[in-house]
Formats: structure tokens, sequence, C-alpha cells
């Protein structure tokens, strides 16, 4: 029932968004909340914490733009390379990290995402510093034009609630409750026959591969790729926003994603809305320390919010409610 | 005298370049693993502490004419006390729960500092000269050596060997390993456990900040100059293990090396050598070189 109501106010909400969100915007909203979703999928429901999603989405980025833009393929293609891109760099990138359980894993991936980094500032086809730029639209399929906002916004939000879709399936299935046994209880897991690393990589493999998908339709949206989505900060951003909207629960993500992303585009306008109400000086310089209040959000959120904005509201109706 | 078609002199200087580095990764992962064996917690904002001993040796030169022997040990002091408030104050509500709250607390830490950092002092590098006792070079015959790059690898080695002394040779270290076996039993024994793992992280903190006024002459002083280093040090500790302190200091000096010998014969790899060690260090020996899987 539960399950029903949240699709069905998700598929509202994202049909009437553009009439009063600016569509652009929206798409980049729409994106964010698909990658978080997808690192979801490894933080909240097997206990991996990956300090490299960066890799995927910036890399996937990177395929797609250069695939649209100097070979000229149609968006469908770019978007099907980027999503490739992320899954076969998930494949190399998981098969190395899970030799090493725990913290080991999440500095592995840090370690290979800023090789992965060195590698786009060095290679010849990213324009270094400058990144890729005008990479066109182009049409759908050949048909259907997708430089008009509104055209590609659908285009998004169906791609968005495929992979919100996908990630239900998967949690919901045989395959996702083996996932949250190794969760809970890894030896244990082990033990009772499973063969816990296929798993591990074949998860690691879907997440990269949706936060792939998720980075090929940001570069279709935005049209352009900067050396700042395969960065380590990046990675660290989508943690947070994960972190600040619940971890392991279905909508917290997609609510942190927008929290996060928001605050980021905003904190100029907040820093001055705030230096009128208060009249204190230092707030107009807001907008120039996002890093500093992303931190802060990060310590409060580790010290005493651990639970999320949708775990927390959970925890407080304490009914199964959403999951 | 040649080494493959590149002049001898120019492959020792890399070298030497690749030992100083080498001895910052030998510090900072000696640093990380001395808190991970203690506190159970990865370390992030280690790249901000650095970078706050080099911060810190500049501001003491320019705002009150401190000289560089002086910040040597004032520097580690005041970063160390920076570290035994933030364990006070946040640390020491997470051992309990998962490693990785540590590593994300750390990690919002980190992006305040530099955020702050980077706030007063912008993000270009500021410019710390090398002291005059250290000026000048050495002619050695076959290679000209910089008397500073020189002491810089020397003092790191006498403070990575006064520590790895320390913790495995005196009564102190004793406590320290029996504390990282078995807190509880440890604390039974009348110790103050929770006084040693708040001096445990501003000893490893201080560290860092140590490395860091070493590195004020050399490189560029930015409030960003630790956050790929920290990464870096990351893959160090994996290729190493956390496990053994001679480890981690052995691991930290020979990446280092490796750096540098590829700056000479392939600098486009020079970047990525060490990760690139990580990757096939775990394919082969996935424990690491020193390291026991726990």
């Amino acid at each position: 029932m539960n399950k029903t109501i949240v699709f069905t106010v998700l598929l509202v909400a994202g049909l009437l968004a553009p009439l009063v969100v600016y569509p652009v915007f929206m798409m980049k909203l729409l994106c964010f909340a698909l990658f978080a979703c997808a690192f979801n999928l490894l933080i909240g429901y097997t206990g991996l914490l990956s300090f490299g999603h960066a890799a995927f989405l910036g890399g996937a980025g990177y395929t797609a733009g250069y695939v649209l833009r100097d070979l000229g393929w149609s968006p469908e293609w770019g978007i099907v390379v980027g999503t490739l891109f992320g899954a076969v760099m998930a494949w190399l990138m998981g098969g190395l990290a899970i030799r090493r359980q725990g913290i080991y894993f999440t500095m592995i991936t840090l370690a290979l995402s800023q090789m992965l980094y060195f590698f786009f500032l060095q290679a010849p086809f990213t324009g270094g510093e400058d990144g890729l730029q005008g990479i066109p639209r182009g049409a759908l399929f050949g048909l259907i034009d997708l430089r008009n906002d509104l055209t590609l916004y659908y285009l998004v939000w169906v791609i968005f609630m495929f992979g919100f879709w996908l990630i239900h399936r998967t949690i919901h299935s045989p395959f996702g409750q083996v996932l949250l046994a190794i969760k809970e209880n890894e030896p244990r897991a082990i033990s009772l026959g499973y063969d816990v690393n296929r798993y591990k990589l074949l998860v690691f493999v879907l997440s990269g591969a949706l936060a792939g998908l998720a980075g090929a339709t940001k570069v279709l949206v935005l049209g352009f790729e900067t050396l700042s989505d395969v960065h380590w900060s990046m990675s660290g951003l989508v943690v947070l926003m994960t972190l600040v909207g619940g971890l392991g629960t279905v909508m917290g993500p997609i609510l942190g994603a927008f929290f996060i992303t928001v605050l980021e585009n905003k904190m100029g306008e907040i820093g001055a809305l705030l230096q009128t109400l208060t009249g204190v000086e230092w707030f107009a310089n807001l907008g120039e320390s996002v890093t500093i209040v992303t931190g802060l959000i990060f310590v409060i959120c580790v010290l005493m919010f651990r639970r999320g904005i949708v775990g927390e509201l959970l925890h407080r109706t304490s009914s199964k409610g959403i999951s | 005298m040649e080494l493959f078609g590149i002049p001898l002199s120019a492959v020792l200087s890399q070298l030497l370049l690749g030992l100083v580095n080498g001895s910052f990764y030998a510090i900072l992962s000696l640093g990380l693993a001395v808190i991970f064996g203690l506190l159970n917690v990865i370390n992030f904002a280690h790249g901000a502490m650095f970078m706050m001993g080099a911060m810190v040796t500049w501001m003491g030169f320019t705002y009150a004419e401190l000289s560089y022997w002086n910040m040597l040990w004032l520097a580690p002091l005041l970063v160390g006390l920076f570290g035994v408030v933030i364990e006070k104050t946040m640390l020491q509500w997470l051992y309990k729960l998962d490693h990785l709250y540590g590593l994300l607390l750390t990690f919002g830490v980190t992006l305040m500092i530099e955020g702050v950092f980077r706030l007063i002092f912008g993000s270009s590098g500021l410019s710390y000269s090398v002291p005059e006792a250290l000026q000048g070079a050495t002619d050695l015959d076959f290679m000209v050596l910089p008397n500073y790059r020189a002491w810089v690898v020397v003092a790191s080695l006498v403070v990575c060997f006064a520590t790895w002394f320390v913790i495995e040779k005196t009564k102190l270290g004793a406590y320290l390993r029996a504390g990282t076996e078995n807190p509880r039993l440890v604390e039974a024994f009348g110790i103050n456990v929770p006084l040693m793992i708040t001096l445990t992280y501003g000893f490893g903190v201080a560290l860092a900040a140590f490395a860091g006024v070493l590195a004020a002459p050399i490189y560029q002083v930015a409030p960003l100059m630790g956050s790929n280093l920290i990464i870096v040090v990351f893959a160090v500790v994996v290729i190493g293990g956390m496990g053994s302190i001679m480890g981690s200091i052995l691991t930290g000096l020979g990446l280092g090396v490796i750096e540098g010998f590829t700056k000479v014969f392939y600098p486009e790899a020079s970047s990525t050598v060490v990760f690139i060690i990580m990757a096939v260090v775990l394919w082969l020996r996935p424990a690491g070189l020193f390291g026991k899987e726990k």
C-alpha cells in the first residue's frame, strides 16, 4: 500500500515539478538524486562505504561527452556508453577493493578513483583544466529534439524513475536480502554458504553502472564536464547527501541530494538574506565558504544526526512507513 | 656518467627528492597507523594537520618573527593541542560505532579546516624561505646535495625511529600496544586508557604537523597542500598494512623513492605510480606487504 503511495507521489511530483522549478535545475537535482540512490545501494543495503563514486559519475560524464561531441553519436548511445563505462570501471575497482574489508575498502576505492582523476587530468581528450565544453544534446533516436528543456526534462525523469525502480526491485529481491545479510553479519553470511565476494562485486557493479547513468545524463543536461566531477570532493559530497537524507532508507538519498544541491547553489543568496536579517557582515561571505558549511553539516550529522532526515522521521513515527 | 641515457646526477637528485617525499609518507602513515591502532579511526584530517603545521610555521614567522627552529617544536605542539581538543569534543563519542563514522567525521573536520584557511589566506601558495643554517648545497663530487633536503630526510628518519623505539621498546609503548590489543583489560590494571587515547591522537597529529614544518620551505605553503597528499598516504597504508610500525616507515620511504625514479624515466606516470603499485599489491598479496588480515 505505502509503496504504491510513494511511487504515485513521486510520479505526480516529478511530472508537475517543471511548472514550479526551473527545468535545468530540476534535472540537475534528479541526476544527483539518482547518483545518491546508487551510492545508497552500497552503504545502506550492503554496508560498503565507497569513497570513489566520483570516478563513475565523472568518468561516465567524460566518456558520454566524448562520444556525443567528438564522435557525434546520438544521445541514447551517449547514455548507454556512459553507463557501460560506469559498470566496467566498477567491475575493475570493485574487484580490487573487495579483497580487503571495512575501512581498507574505503581507502582503496578512494585511492583508485584518485588515480582515475589524474588520468582524466592528463588524458588528451578531456581538455585538462578546462574540461569538455559545448557537448550537444542532439535528437533522441534521431527523432525527438532534446534542445527543448521540457522535452529533455521528461527524458531525465523517465531515466530517474527507471533507476529508482531498479534499485527498489534489487533491494526487495532475494539478492537484496543476501546483501542485507552481508551488511548485518558478514562471517555468518559466509558460513551460510553465500559467495559473499561475488555478491559484493555484483552490487558494486550495479551501483557503479547507475552512478554512470546519472553522470551521462548529467552531461547531456548541462552540456559540459569538468574535473570537479571526478575529484574526491564529489565522492565526499554523495556520502554527505546520503547521510543527510538517511542511510539505508529508500527516500533519504533523494531528499539529501535535493537538500545539499540546493544548499550548494543557493548558499550566496542564503548568506545575503542572513546578512540583511541579522546585520552581521560576515554572512555576505557565505557563498565562498561552501566547503566550511558542508564540513560542518558532516560533523553535525555524524555526531548527533546519524539516522538522517528520513531515518529520523521513520524512527519518530516508528511505523514501517516508507521502507 | 649516465644511466639509461639520463645523467647520473639528475637521477640522484630525483632520488633525493623521492626520499624527501618518502620521508613525509613515512611520518604521515606512521601517525595514521598509531592512531588507527588505538582509536580504530582512520584520520582523514591527517593531511589538513600536515597543512596546519606548515601554515602555523609560516604564520609564526610572518606575525611573530619566530624562527624555523622554534616552530619545529612549537607548531607540532600547537597542532597536537588542537588534535586533543578535537578528540575530546568529537572523536571520543564515536568509538563504539562503526569505523566509518570516524572517517566521515574527520573528513568533515578536514573540509572545515581547509575551508577556514582558504577563506583567510586564499588558495595560492605562500613562500617560506629555508633557514640560514641549511641554505646552500654540498658538492659531493658525483652530485650536488642541497643541505635542506638532506636535513629533511635525516630529521624524519630520526623522528620515525624514535617513535618506533618508544612504541616497541619502552614501558610506555608496552602500555600502548596492550591498549591496542585489549583496552578493557589494560584499564582494569589501573591505567588511564581514555587519557592514553587522547594523547595518542594528539601525538599522531603532532607528527603530521612536524612533517608540515619540514615541508614548509620546500613546497608552497597553501591551504590545500595536504588534500591530495593524504590520499597517496592512504594508498601507502593499504600497501604496507597498518599492523607494523617499521612496515609503515619502510613502505613510505620505498614508495617515495619509486615515485622519484618514475619522475626521471616516465614522468607522465609519476602521480599515479603509487596507486598502480597499490593495485598490484592488492592483486598479489591482498593483506598488504606487512599486514595481517584482522
